[in-house]
């Protein structure tokens, strides 16, 4: 990743890669000697492929694996608190489609992705220019944008809920000193629910703001140069070269916001705790409130798989979209 | 607000010289308009920064107000007296030095655990050829896409059901129960020339003796980034140590976190008081480390 250079790298963001291999990269060429070692030699390998990923695959299988087929048998029974349930088949998925709860969470969910995920990249973009561009100070500009990423989503949080505490908070002070009044963050739905995707754009434009610099440091510099020499100004030097040269990174960032935002559990848990009502009730908040606090263990399973089957529809419509983009490209 | 003006990457120059041909010649003395280019985009990172920056502000504004200071409703956006009130109100009625080791201790063992297991995964996938080698790594794969909410019920039944329950194994385990390490060492590891490895499996070193001794010493970069990223989202993780963790004595930051909120409600001082606590120790190793960190986001897509 070489940065098109323009300033000195000042800042952590454009100094080398720490990843970049010291070491050109070889193809693995075998000697023919050592390919006609036998089968001896082949089970030898395996034996230690396998030792090597063993760690791994025994604990991905038995914290990972096993757990998902077990929602899937948890989900077609009736629990009642955390003993073992009654097979009731499909009528825990039977309940949420007549359950107006599920189904609120459930486009709450959906609210929440189709603002969130255009947002973040948006700003995401915007930032990513803006920090590839000459300025003074660059490097710490970088910094301030990525910092937001430690911090704790429990901590981002609870930031949330004192700056947007509707009583006290600084940011209804702030509105009702410029004149524009207070807002019932906490009383109101829609309020509630812009809390939330504000305080999420705080944390994750970090995150997409770096993904696309590194996607616009890989762009030639001389594109803009020919384009500027054929009187491009720079809105259509932006619409035509960089939008469509950071294709990959937002492809990339689609696939990762998204999965994001159907899980979104930290942030309204503590931030609005799906309220009020449940105006901003998401479905993992509300498969974890039957979950652990009303114990219909079954029923908050069934949730899961709903989310677990959307996550699946989205994977392989991504993937379809990947691949008849790749084979018209 | 940032996207309103896009720049062009490669500098001021094209908005003085949308004419074209005489740009070359012109970009080499920044004229009026390239310089008015700069300052705006200046005046707009600065303002995106102060956007971002404020929040943490106000934490640490009102970690160090007296009370009194929150509850008045005009607007002040400077702190007005200095306290560290908070400070002793939360070391006094919270046991936040255990929650502190705890945190401290969960997250070291699961780095310790997922980076070790994620190196070796990494360096099979890249050098050893096994039958199902394909097969495993699109299973690895597989689990990334995996929301982990699905399955906190049969996880909990399972902790619950293994003994664990009630102690810190049950944070640990499924927490260092991860592919994301594997692909980020993967990709490092197979840039390692494999005549390297041959020659030293030649003279007669063993898979543990080539791994440790040849393959481990060039991965110190791609360690240190595993190592950070790991430690910082097991730090930050909340839900499943929520579900997890039963008695107080074994919270970790973020579920005391929350126990305080529930404590204090709209004592936001104290709150505040002890979320600074807990982020500072991320934020001060980021900025040590941000090279590592800044590499990890943008290659794993995780934090």
């Amino acid at each position: 990743m070489s940065t098109p250079g323009v300033e000195t790298a000042t800042d952590a963001t454009e100094a080398p890669d720490p990843l970049e291999h010291p070491q050109p990269q070889r193809g693995g060429q075998r000697s023919p000697g050592r390919r006609r070692a036998g089968l001896r030699r082949a089970a030898l390998d395996a034996a230690e492929g396998y030792s090597f990923l063993g760690p791994n695959l025994v604990l991905l299988g038995v914290f990972l694996f096993l757990p998902v087929v077990w929602a899937g048998w948890i989900s077609l029974q009736d629990t009642n608190g955390f003993g073992d349930g009654v097979f009731v088949a499909l009528d825990n998925y039977g309940r949420l489609l007549a359950d107006p709860i599920f189904w609120q969470s459930a486009a709450n969910t959906l609210l929440f992705t189709v603002l969130v995920v255009p947002l973040s990249m948006a700003l995401g973009l915007g930032l990513a220019v803006l920090m590839n561009s000459v300025m003074p100070a660059r490097g710490i500009f970088r910094t301030i944008i990525v910092l937001p990423m430690v911090i704790s989503g429990v901590a981002t949080a609870l930031i949330g809920v004192l700056i947007f505490d509707q009583n006290n908070g600084i940011v209804n002070k702030i509105m009702r000193a410029t004149g524009l009044g207070a807002i019932s963050w906490q009383s109101e739905g829609i309020p509630a629910m812009m809390s939330v995707v504000l305080v999420s754009l705080w944390w994750r434009v970090g995150f997409n703001m770096i993904i696309y610099l590194a996607g616009l440091q890989a762009v030639e510099p001389e594109l803009y140069e020919s384009a500027r020499i054929d009187g491009a100004g720079g809105w259509n030097q932006f619409r035509y070269i960089t939008v469509p040269m950071v294709g990959p990174s937002t492809f990339f960032l689609l696939v990762m916001n998204v999965i994001y935002s159907f899980q979104v559990f930290d942030i309204v848990f503590v931030l609005t705790g799906g309220g009020p009502g449940y105006s901003t009730s998401v479905l993992v908040t509300y498969a974890y409130e039957n979950g652990f606090v009303t114990r219909d263990q079954g029923y908050a399973a069934a949730i899961g798989i709903v989310l677990l089957v959307m996550t699946l529809i989205f994977t392989a419509l991504q993937w379809r979209f990947n691949r008849s983009r790749d084979q018209v490209g | 607000m940032t996207l309103s003006t896009p720049v062009d990457q490669a500098g001021a120059a094209a908005a003085g010289s949308a004419t074209g041909g005489t740009a070359p010649i012109r970009r080499r003395k920044p004229s009026t308009a390239q310089r008015r280019g700069k300052a705006l985009r200046v005046a707009l990172a600065i303002m995106s920064c102060g956007i971002l920056l404020f929040p943490l502000y106000w934490m640490v504004v009102v970690a160090f107000s007296p009370r009194t200071e929150l509850l008045t409703r005009e607007l002040r956006l400077w702190p007005q007296d200095f306290t560290l009130a908070n400070f002793d109100t939360v070391f006094t009625t919270f046991p936040v030095a255990t929650w502190f080791g705890n945190s401290i201790a969960i997250a070291i063992v699961v780095t310790a655990i997922t980076v070790a297991v994620n190196l070796m995964s990494g360096y099979a996938f890249a050098h050893l050829k096994f039958p199902g080698s394909n097969l495993m790594f699109l299973l690895a794969l597989s689990t990334l896409m995996l929301p982990v909410q699905v399955i906190m019920v049969s996880q909990f039944r399972l902790v619950t059901g293994l003994g664990l329950y009630g102690t810190y194994w049950a944070v640990i385990l499924p927490s260092a129960a991860t592919a994301f390490g594997i692909f980020l060492a993967r990709q490092f590891i197979i840039g390692i020339p494999r005549e390297i490895i041959e020659a030293a499996k030649m003279d007669g070193a063993g898979g543990i003796r080539v791994f440790a001794q040849i393959v481990l010493p060039l991965c110190k970069p791609l360690i240190a980034v595993l190592v950070l990223l790991t430690f910082l989202s097991t730090w930050n993780d909340f839900a499943w140590p929520l579900i997890a963790l039963k008695e107080s004595e074994l919270f970790t930051l973020p579920i005391g976190m929350l126990f305080l909120q529930g404590a204090f409600g709209s004592d936001y001082g104290a709150i505040m008081a002890f979320a600074l606590l807990s982020v500072l120790p991320m934020i001060v190793l980021f900025l040590a480390f941000q090279r590592y960190f800044v590499q990890g986001f943008a290659r794993s897509g995780i934090r």
